[in-house]
């Protein structure tokens, strides 16, 4: 059933086009966000458009400072690591016929990708020596073990439509029919995933007002700037790899295959970033629960009716 | 070339786990002793991929990471009396333990150099992972079936023993009280 796809590999050199598509995408966040936040707050709309450019040059003149006794290593990882995930996490996303690594195991290594940003927030927590960000470490993993298997079986469903783990077949298995209109749960799961593993919106509430900015409450200069982006590119990252996942890939009219990728992806990181002012934040201890008891058998009953599909088509 | 870079990525790996693994009770802070031992898992696990077992490498970097995030919370919680928030040594008993440790270094180190390896015949199945899986679970199948209910009934069976609050806690003594005297309320109000 799934077409073999044919994927032009352009390797590590290539991957810097990966690196500057992501962060294109996640710049759009920021000035998106901004704007939103500069009219919900009745304020000029034009110095949100720079807030990019003048947060990094704010961020990168800003002195670094750190708590006493901070375990500076083990932060700066946390700080630093969330950009690495996020850009791993794109390397297997096909931009039409091209991609930089085509790996059978696509949809596994952006799971373990996902599942790193576990150990980075926690470590981001914990560098600090700080009571604020450990208990925001401790937030994110309370969120993080109640939205992860409700994700991982989210991902099992195109894997199982497509019968491969490798991008490029899952992309090419849609030629017919988008998974998102056929596998609707698993989508929601998944985008609901996406926005909590980036610390974002609902699930924002380990970088939240009420710790004093949680995980990032000590952060400054480079290392916030890098944490920061690591937030949004994780977003971005998330948006991207919906799009041969669940979204048909670069199949579309009129534009080449390559430039389909990221306009899906920069609709659906709108929306994500639309949540983050439309829908109210996630209490850490409620969400088991709701993903245990809601989503989980939810998800799995998607993956079955997949798999029924699957099998009864033959 | 290629067998170069695979030899290169082989040493490279294997040196990484191993140090990583001295690391865990060199260090003096529990985040650090955990993330270092899954640095060492995640080594093990991308040097798996030098075998050509993607699946299984990338597998086992999920859910040794996973584990460990997990892991770093249980080793703070049950260090009790002990500031485990503290810079604290990694090692009790060191003698002992250092005996202990070496001698089954030496032992496990000294079968895989010695035990005789067998020669490849014929070549390896187009799909290696798929091979591995079917010599490692095929005849065995009927057990793990058996197995896996066993092992939920234990832990499930494990938690109710140690559960201190039972249904009659949550539920009063006839079972009726709803919503249930829960200590945290749940996020499906039940």
């Amino acid at each position: 059933m799934s077409d073999a796809s044919s994927l032009t590999t352009v390797g590590l050199p290539g991957l810097l086009l990966w690196a500057a598509a992501l962060l294109a995408l996640a710049v759009g966040a920021v000035a998106l966000d901004g704007v939103l936040a500069a009219r919900s707050e009745g304020a000029p709309l034009r110095p949100s458009l720079t807030r990019v450019v003048d947060e990094t040059a704010r961020l990168l003149r800003q002195r670094r400072r750190a708590p006493l006794s901070a375990d500076t290593l083990v932060w700066r990882v946390g700080s630093s690591g969330l950009v690495v995930a996020a850009l791993l996490m794109v390397a297997v996303v096909p931009f039409g016929d091209h991609v930089v690594s085509d790996l059978d195991v696509g949809i596994v290594w952006f799971n373990t990708m996902d599942v790193l940003v576990w150990a980075l927030v926690w470590l981001l927590g914990w560098g600090a020596n700080s009571a604020h960000s450990l208990v925001g470490g401790y937030r994110f993993l309370a969120l993080a073990l109640a939205y992860e298997l409700p994700l991982m079986f989210a991902l099992v469903a195109p894997a199982v439509g497509a019968a491969s783990l490798r991008l490029g077949d899952v992309a090419a298995a849609q030629s017919g029919l988008w998974f998102v209109v056929w596998m609707p749960v698993a989508f929601a799961v998944y985008c609901l995933g996406v926005v909590a593993f980036s610390v974002w919106g609902p699930f924002a509430v380990p970088a939240g007002h009420d710790l004093a900015g949680g995980v990032l409450a000590e952060l400054s200069g480079v290392d916030r700037l890098l944490a920061q982006a690591g937030r949004y590119a994780l977003l971005a990252a998330g948006a991207l790899f919906a799009v041969p996942l669940f979204l048909g890939g670069g199949a579309g009219p009129a534009l080449p295959g390559w430039l389909w990728v990221p306009v899906k992806a920069s609709v659906l990181l709108a929306l994500f970033v639309l949540a983050r002012r439309t829908l109210p934040s996630v209490r850490p201890e409620r969400l088991m629960e709701v993903g245990w008891v809601v989503l989980l058998p939810a998800v799995l009953v998607q993956d079955l009716v997949v798999a029924v599909v699957v099998a009864v088509r033959g | 070339m290629i067998g170069v870079l695979v030899d290169i990525g082989f040493w490279v790996l294997g040196i990484l786990a191993v140090a990583s693994a001295v690391l865990v009770f060199v260090v003096d802070s529990m985040a650090r002793a955990t993330y270092a031992l899954a640095l060492s898992f995640v080594a093990v696990g991308l040097s798996l991929l030098l075998l050509q077992q993607n699946y299984v490498g990338v597998v086992t970097v999920l859910m040794m990471v996973m584990e460990m995030a997990v892991m770093a919370v249980y080793m703070v919680m049950y260090m009790g009396m002990n500031p485990a928030l503290m810079p604290m040594s990694m090692v009790h008993d060191k003698r002992a333990a250092l005996a202990v440790s070496v001698a089954a270094f030496v032992v496990l180190g000294a079968g895989a150099l010695l035990v005789p390896w067998p020669v490849r015949r014929g070549v390896p199945s187009p799909d290696v992972t798929a091979a591995l899986g079917e010599a490692l679970m095929g005849k065995q199948m009927l057990v793990m079936v058996v197995v896996s209910p066993v092992m939920v009934a234990t832990i499930v069976g494990g938690i109710v023993l140690a559960a201190g609050r039972t249904r009659y806690d949550r539920f009063g003594d006839d079972l009726d009280v709803r919503p249930p005297r829960d200590p945290e309320r749940g996020g499906v109000g039940r």
